[in-house]
C-alpha cells in the first residue's frame, strides 16, 4: 500500500485546476483542495489502491460544492439555476463580456458556461479524463457525461463563431 | 445527409474524438463522414476547440505552499504515534536539527527572503491562519500529528501582543509551525522549528528577527518597528 502523499500529490495539479473552474477563483480554489486533502487523509484507509485521480478529484468536487452552497445564494448559483432553465445553455453574453477582459476570450467563454458543463468539460480537454472516470468525479451517468460535453463544446464553439464574423 | 441522421452522429463524432468509439461505431461513423460534409465540419470543430483550449487557456496548477502543506499531511500521520514515545521523539529531533544545521549555513540568505515572502502571501486574504484561536490550548494540539516536533506555542495577549492563531507553513525545505500575533494594526509571524537562528535583517521592507530557544529556532517577522520587534522576541523569551 502507498503513501498518502504518493496517491495524493501527482494529481495535486489536476485537483487545483478542477477546483479554480468549479469556484471560479485561483485564491479559493487552493483553500478547497487543501481541505479536501485534510478529508482524503480521513477517507484514506478505505482507499483500494489503483487510480488516486478519479478518487481525489471527487473528494475536491464535493468539497468545492460544499463551499459553493455555504455562499448562499451567490451569483455562482444564480446564474447556473437560471441557465438550467432555459433550453439553450449558451452563456449570458454580457457576464461572458465582462470575464473576457480579465481572461482570454476563450477563458472567460468557459468560466461563463454553466457549472455543470464547465466541469465536465474541463475534465476531458485539461485532465483528458475518461468518459467513466468523468462520471465518476461529478456523479452522473456516462450518458449525461457525453450530452453536457457536447453542450458546454457546441456553447463555445458558437460563441468562436460570433467572435470571429 | 439527412438532419435526424447527422444528429444521431452527434455523439458519436464526439466519442470518437474523445477516442471512446468501438470499432463498430467507428466504422458506421466514418461511412456517415464519407458522405456528409456538415458533419466533416463540425469532426473539424470539435479538433479546433480542442486545440485552442489547450494553446489559449493557460496551464496552471498548485502552489508550492498548497503542495508542501499536503506533503506534511502524509508524513504527520507517524508523527502521531511517536509523539507517545518520548525517548524516539527525541532522537527524531535531534536528527531533525543536525539536518537543518548542515543545510542552512549555505541557504541561510535564501532562508530570510523565503520567511519574507512567506509572510506576505500568508497577509493575503484568509491565508494567515489555519487554525484561528487566541487560546494556546487550541493552537498547540492543531499542530499535533502535522509536524514531527511539538513547536512552543505563547500567548502574549498581556504584553500587548494578542495570539491570532496558527498555520502550517513551508521553510528551508521543510513543514514549520507559524504563529500569528496582533500588534496594533501589524501581524507578527512567528515561525518555528528545530535548530538555532539569530540576526536582525531587512526583507523586501520586512524585518526578519531571529533567535533560539529550547532547541527551536525561531523567526519573527513584521512590519512593525523595531523597536516592537525586539520587545516581542524578549516579551517570547520571559514568558515562561
Amino acid at each position: 500500500m502507498s503513501g498518502f502523499a504518493e496517491v495524493v500529490l501527482p494529481h495535486l495539479d489536476a485537483a487545483v485546476r478542477l477546483a479554480r473552474w468549479i469556484t471560479r477563483d485561483p485564491v479559493a480554489a487552493e483553500d478547497v483542495v487543501q481541505d479536501a486533502c485534510v478529508r482524503a487523509l480521513q477517507y484514506f484507509p478505505s482507499f483500494r489502491g489503483g487510480d488516486g485521480r478519479a478518487w481525489l478529484l471527487q473528494i475536491v468536487r464535493n468539497t468545492a460544492y460544499g463551499r459553493l452552497a455555504r455562499r448562499g445564494r451567490s451569483a455562482e448559483t444564480e446564474m447556473d439555476e437560471a441557465s438550467l432553465e432555459v433550453a439553450d445553455p449558451a452563456p449570458d453574453p454580457e457576464a461572458m463580456m465582462q470575464q473576457g477582459e480579465a481572461m482570454g476570450q476563450l477563458e472567460g467563454a468557459l468560466a461563463a458556461l454553466p457549472l455543470e458543463l464547465r466541469e465536465c468539460l474541463v475534465l476531458r480537454e485539461f485532465e483528458e479524463m475518461s468518459y467513466r472516470d468523468i462520471a465518476r468525479v461529478t456523479g452522473v451517468p456516462v450518458g449525461t457525461v457525453m450530452s453536457r460535453l457536447w453542450r458546454a463544446r457546441q456553447s463555445l464553439i458558437k460563441l468562436q463563431a460570433g467572435a470571429a464574423s | 445527409m439527412s438532419g435526424a441522421e447527422c444528429s444521431r452522429m452527434e455523439l458519436l463524432l464526439q466519442a470518437d474524438h474523445d477516442g471512446e468509439l468501438d470499432v463498430a461505431a467507428t466504422a458506421e461513423l466514418a461511412a456517415h463522414l464519407m458522405g456528409c460534409a456538415a458533419c466533416r465540419e463540425r469532426q473539424a470543430e470539435l479538433a479546433g476547440l480542442s486545440q485552442r483550449l489547450r494553446s489559449d487557456v493557460p496551464a496552471m496548477g498548485a502552489s508550492e505552499l498548497l503542495r508542501a502543506r499536503v506533503a506534511a499531511m502524509g508524513v504527520a500521520r507517524p508523527a502521531r504515534v511517536t509523539s507517545r514515545r518520548p525517548v524516539m521523539w527525541g532522537a527524531g529531533l535531534a536528527l531533525a536539527a543536525s539536518l537543518v544545521l548542515v543545510l542552512v549555513p549555505r541557504g541561510e540568505d535564501g532562508l530570510l527572503d523565503a520567511i519574507a515572502a512567506s509572510h506576505i502571501r500568508a497577509l493575503q486574504p484568509g491565508h494567515l491562519t489555519d487554525v484561528v484561536s487566541s487560546d494556546h490550548h487550541v493552537v498547540r494540539p492543531w499542530f499535533d500529528g502535522r509536524l514531527d516536533f511539538a513547536p512552543p506555542v505563547k500567548e502574549l495577549a498581556a504584553v500587548g501582543f494578542p495570539l491570532i492563531g496558527g498555520r502550517l507553513d513551508y521553510l528551508g525545505g521543510r513543514p514549520v509551525a507559524a504563529l500569528s500575533y496582533r500588534r496594533g494594526a501589524h501581524v507578527i509571524d512567528l515561525y518555528i522549528w528545530p535548530g538555532e537562528a539569530s540576526g536582525s535583517e531587512m526583507r523586501s521592507g520586512y524585518r526578519v528577527l531571529g533567535w533560539s530557544s529550547g532547541g527551536m529556532r525561531l523567526w519573527a517577522v513584521s512590519d512593525a518597528e523595531p523597536g516592537e520587534m525586539e520587545q516581542f522576541r524578549r516579551s517570547w523569551l520571559e514568558m515562561p
